[in-house]
């Protein structure tokens, strides 16, 4: 067995679980090593919108009981987690970055929080994000954007930036995600850590507040591959609560993590997603990824996914038209904001919802809401949606013919490394550009992971490469990433995020 | 508020001659399945506002609907039973607006992929001839909540203090029928319209899919009415060819009386506004059961965009050919084949068995024959004092027996002690005001209020011979061979017998003893 680290916020989930496991430590030892950490570093990250310091103890003396009472318990009982904020907590405030729910209390839990809850996972807190998962920077979080670990004054990638950072900051071993077209694989990259975005259906989406339905999948993130691995079978499953949910077991994702296993294995470099507008560092990084790769016996291939390059013109119409329906429901009628319109004197429910709906919401949700509610107009429904529609069905048979011919997809998992707070918030093109490389796996409903290929050598920080497998093939995700991770921390001597600035802990954060 | 004066409406035989009605019906049936169309909130009416509901009939953030297969089952019945064609694949659709007592500010409904579609529901008019309404298509969506404007005159939303809604009904399956044009009724147009509500309703009941109550909302009806100038017969080729006329949709029509009625009442204002040269207005209009006269509500221009599309939450719906067949084998007989079949087995004439429709007691006569009573003493009783009672109450006679707890099988029993000689018909009436009264069964109200026919020969004979003896003139008429004057004894007889004899056994006595 490895020996943990003595500060319990550098270990890993998998030997927190094992050291659990052998009672060596404590669930509440643990937990509370990481709430101090909250307490010492989220002043200057701000990953969090809520800690539930409270809570996450008390599951974590619970889950010590039940160890010492002799249940058998899940792989990772007792590790504490981090959770985005756009899943329902019972009892625990749930915002999803926006205004609009600023207060709300929901009164039950998503079917991925019922599922940490029961394999004993204490809940540290609520991570920041985009607004409804807006966005590629937690920028558009009403309450403020988290930062970069790497660099204070960067973006930490988004939506979900706050669970990116939470790890590269050590704030939590794990935590979850939500992926509509890269927001668990795109903050992984910027931060040199790891996300995984299931196959569609493979994670449920109840109590997942739905930016867009199609696309939305909920997925696991931590540092390393094996850990990614074991809260992915832990999140992942049939749910009845969900049509969409696939009834089939989990892929073996954590089995193929272990055996790290790529030899005779085929791998496609997508011809079509890193050229032009790709960092050179980023290039460079993937290049050695592939080399690597090689190295340990797959095989490397070429292919050309020619749709592609209407990815992204398809999902910023898939995504609005849909987000504009699912956000119709925060109407100030049933919870969450309710603001009264100035100047009227006995205001009309229309009244309400227009005030409410105006303060509540963001400029960038806006933005998507009146794009969707035009594209699903009748006169330019066949036009827009429709036609997007057809650009998904050409992407999918893309993604079919290049699985005839190799196992697995590769390519850089965003463009570059992260970029300043504030740079590209006024030019929303640039910032829907992050997703370029993300977005088709959403669009087809593939799963996808997102590891750290190094450091880029113009500004050290950090990149990504993503993997792409068939659907319900999730367990090839594992298998490269897992081989690659290995060859990846004898190449740089450690794992990436050991080189990420420390943050100072206690005194920095007094001083915050 | 539009304006408090009644519109002008033109005498209807008036309108008939100059224009020719087409109409259209929209019926959205609530299904009385346990729980909702996409959780399992139960359904029951009339339970504590806000008590039925949960995350996904509220429309919760991170909620997600799953289909009751139930429901789906009864959608496909319901074609069936209209003769309609069951889609192989079709999706659910989002028809997006705000409203408050809309928890999603979107409906769960279908669109352009209905599960049913292209039937037919042939309906009898009350000459005895046939309509057929062809059936556009029956689709399944999810009923709203329902609000409460609280202050203000109307009870509508304008001028109301503050509104409350309940979200028990809210998720509650719904079908709703959709008729193509019902073209060439002519002025039978009412009559046609409240037939095919009926006729669907005896349907759906029939195939137990729905309470199809209409004053609790489970059934209603929006009719939807256009007038275009009449050149011809209805059926003439010339007049269907005539382009059909601007609508109006009239809403909350929620009595068979009120389809009628509002029908007619649309036909002779568009009638007026037509023939002063005015144009009618596309718009929603709101019947008035209490003044029989529609006004306008809101103007609907073709422009009103729902925006809809695929319900992305759900997967498609693909009933397999063997399960549609399947269903196709639960579907009950057709109500109309139905009671010309019962009205042979039964032998009742036309007219009684119109009598027995109207009632509403088809159902219980079926039960109580199977119950043993012969089909004319069940009709007899049913349509006696039961009947009546129910009128007088103003409820059907099927939920007024249920009230109070008289059975097919009380009326069977009741029938079987006439039959077996314990009851006459005036007893029989008391036992029955005692079953009505709860005072039990009819044995044991007989037993309890010693209500019996005297077995005894020898006391009737006693009677019989006093009888004779008191009255010399008529004994003499009847030995003349005046048979008919044996009535007068008889009734002697039974008031010495206090009412508990055979009526045709004294006559016998009588007769044998004087011939
Ligand atoms: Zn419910």
């Amino acid at each position: 067995m490895t020996d943990l680290p003595t500060d319990l916020t550098r270990a890993t989930a998998a030997d927190l679980a094992d050291a659990l496991a052998s009672k060596t430590i404590s669930s509440v030892e643990v937990t509370q090593a990481h709430l101090d950490r909250i307490a010492a570093v989220d002043g200057q990250v701000h990953s969090y919108l809520h800690v539930d310091t409270e809570g996450a103890l008390a599951q974590a003396q619970a889950v010590d009981e039940r160890r010492h009472s002799g249940e058998s318990l899940g792989a990772l009982a007792g590790v504490p987690i981090a959770v985005k904020d756009v899943m329902t907590t019972r009892g625990v405030p749930t915002t999803c970055g926006s205004r609009i729910l600023e207060g709300w209390i929901p009164p039950y839990d998503a079917t991925v929080v019922t599922k940490l809850r029961e394999a004993g996972l204490p809940i540290l807190g609520k991570t920041n994000m985009d607004e409804f998962a807006m966005g590629s920077s937690t920028e558009h979080s009403a309450y403020g954007p988290s930062h970069n670990p790497w660099d204070l004054d960067r973006i930490p990638g988004g939506s979900g930036g706050g669970s990116s950072s939470v790890l590269a900051s050590f704030q939590a071993p794990l935590a979850t995600g939500t992926d509509t077209g890269g927001s668990i694989r795109q903050p992984a990259a910027v931060t040199a850590t790891v996300g995984t975005k299931p196959t569609y259906g493979g994670v449920s989406r109840y109590g997942l507040v739905a930016l867009a339905s199609s696309l939305d999948q909920a997925g696991p993130c931590g540092r390393t591959v094996l850990d990614t691995a074991l809260l992915h079978a832990v999140m992942g499953g049939h749910d009845p609560m969900d049509s969409t949910s696939i009834d089939a077991p989990v892929p073996p994702v954590v089995e193929a993590a272990r055996a790290a296993d790529v030899r005779g294995m085929r791998i496609g470099v997508v011809k079509e997603l890193g050229g032009e507008g790709y960092q050179p560092g980023v290039r460079a990084r993937f290049d050695e990824s592939v080399a690597l790769l090689e190295e340990l016996g797959a095989e490397v291939v070429e292919v050309s996914c020619p749709n592609f390059e209407y990815a992204l013109a398809a999902y910023y119409l898939i995504l609005p038209s849909e987000a504009s329906s699912n956000l119709a429901k925060f109407d100030a009628m049933r919870y969450g904001l309710r603001v009264l319109p100035e100047g009227v004197d006995a205001p009309s429910a229309e009244q309400v919802m227009a005030a409410t709906r105006d303060a509540g919401f963001g400029a960038e949700v806006k933005r998507r809401i009146i794009l969707g509610t035009y594209a699903l107009s009748s006169g330019y429904y066949d036009a827009y949606y429709g036609s997007a529609q057809k650009v998904r069905a050409l992407i999918a048979q893309d993604f079919d013919a290049a699985y005839s011919t190799v196992d697995v997809l590769v390519s850089p998992t965003a463009p570059t490394t992260a970029f300043k707070l504030g740079d590209k918030l006024e030019d929303p093109m640039a910032m829907y550009l992050n997703d370029i490389a993300t977005i088709p796996a959403n669009l087809a409903g593939v799963p996808g992971m997102s590891i750290p290929s190094g450091l880029a050598d113009e500004d050290g920080l950090p990149a990504g490469i993503q993997i792409l497998a068939p659907a319900m093939k999730d367990e090839r995700l594992y298998s490269v990433g897992a081989a690659l991770e290995k060859a990846l921390v004898d190449r740089w001597g450690g794992p990436i995020l050991d080189r990420a600035p420390s943050l100072g802990g206690a005194a920095a954060a007094k001083g915050a | 508020m539009s304006t408090a004066t009644a519109d002008a409406v033109m005498d209807y035989d008036e309108a008939m001659g100059k224009f020719d009605p087409v109409m259209g019906l929209e019926v959205h049936v609530e299904l009385h399945t346990a729980t909702k169309m996409f959780c399992g909130c139960p359904t029951e009416f009339g339970a504590e506002p806000n008590s039925q509901v949960c995350p996904v009939c509220l429309g919760l953030p991170g909620a997600l609907p799953v289909v009751n297969e139930k429901a789906v089952e009864s959608a496909i019945r319901i074609g069936l039973a209209l003769n309609c064609e069951i889609a192989e694949w079709c999706r659910f659709a989002r028809k997006n607006y705000f409203y408050p007592d809309m928890p999603k500010n979107f409906q769960t409904s279908q669109y352009d992929e209905p599960i049913a579609f292209e039937g037919y529901l042939d309906v009898e008019l009350e000459d005895g001839s046939t309509y057929r309404v062809e059936i556009e298509r029956a689709h399944m969506e999810e009923d709203t909540g329902k609000s409460l404007h609280i202050g203000g005159a109307t009870g509508r939303i304008h001028g109301a203090d503050h509104s409350l809604v309940d979200y028990n009904r809210a998720g509650i399956p719904l079908i709703e029928i959709v008729t193509k044009p019902m073209v060439g009724a002519g002025e039978r147009a009412p009559e046609v319209a409240k037939a095919y509500v009926s006729a669907l309703r005896d349907l759906l009941r029939a195939l137990d899919v729905s309470d199809v109550k209409m004053e609790q909302g489970s059934m209603r009806c929006d009719a939807n009415v256009s007038l275009r100038p009449r050149v011809g017969a209805p059926l003439d080729e010339a007049q269907l060819a005539v382009p059909l006329g601007t609508r109006t949709e009239t809403k909350n029509v929620n009595s068979l009386r009120s389809v009628e009625r509002a029908v007619r009442y649309e036909i002779s204002r568009h009638a007026a506004i037509l023939d002063g040269g005015g144009s009618i207005l596309q718009e929603t209009r709101h019947w008035h059961e209490d003044t029989g006269i529609t006004t306008s509500g809101r103007v609907k221009s073709d422009a009103e965009d729902y925006r809809y599309f695929p319900e992305p939450d759900l997967v498609p719906v693909a009933p397999t050919r063997e399960t549609v067949e399947a269903l196709r084998g639960t579907l009950p007989e057709p109500p109309g084949l139905r009671r010309k079949r019962l009205q042979s087995d039964w032998g009742y004439s036309d007219l009684e068995m119109r009598d027995v429709v109207n009632a509403g007691a088809v159902e219980l006569i079926e039960e109580t024959v199977a119950a043993g009573a012969s089909a004319a003493a069940a009709r007899k009783w049913w349509l006696g004092e039961p009947s009546r009672r129910a009128n007088a109450e103003g409820q059907d006679i099927v939920s007024y027996a249920a009230g109070l707890g008289l059975t097919p099988a009380h009326i069977a029993e009741l029938d079987g002690l006439v039959a077996a000689g314990r009851l006459n018909d005036s007893m029989a009436r008391q036992v029955l005001d005692g079953v009505l009264a709860g005072e039990g069964t009819p044995t044991a109200v007989a037993d309890a209020r010693g209500l019996e026919l005297v077995q005894d020969d020898g006391a009737l004979e006693a009677a019989v011979d006093k009888v004779i003896d008191a009255n010399p003139d008529v004994a003499a008429k009847i030995r003349d061979g005046k048979v008919t004057a044996a009535g007068a004894l008889i009734g002697q007889v039974m008031k010495e017998m206090k009412g508990q004899a055979d009526a045709g056994k004294a006559r016998e006595l009588i007769l044998a003893k004087l011939q």
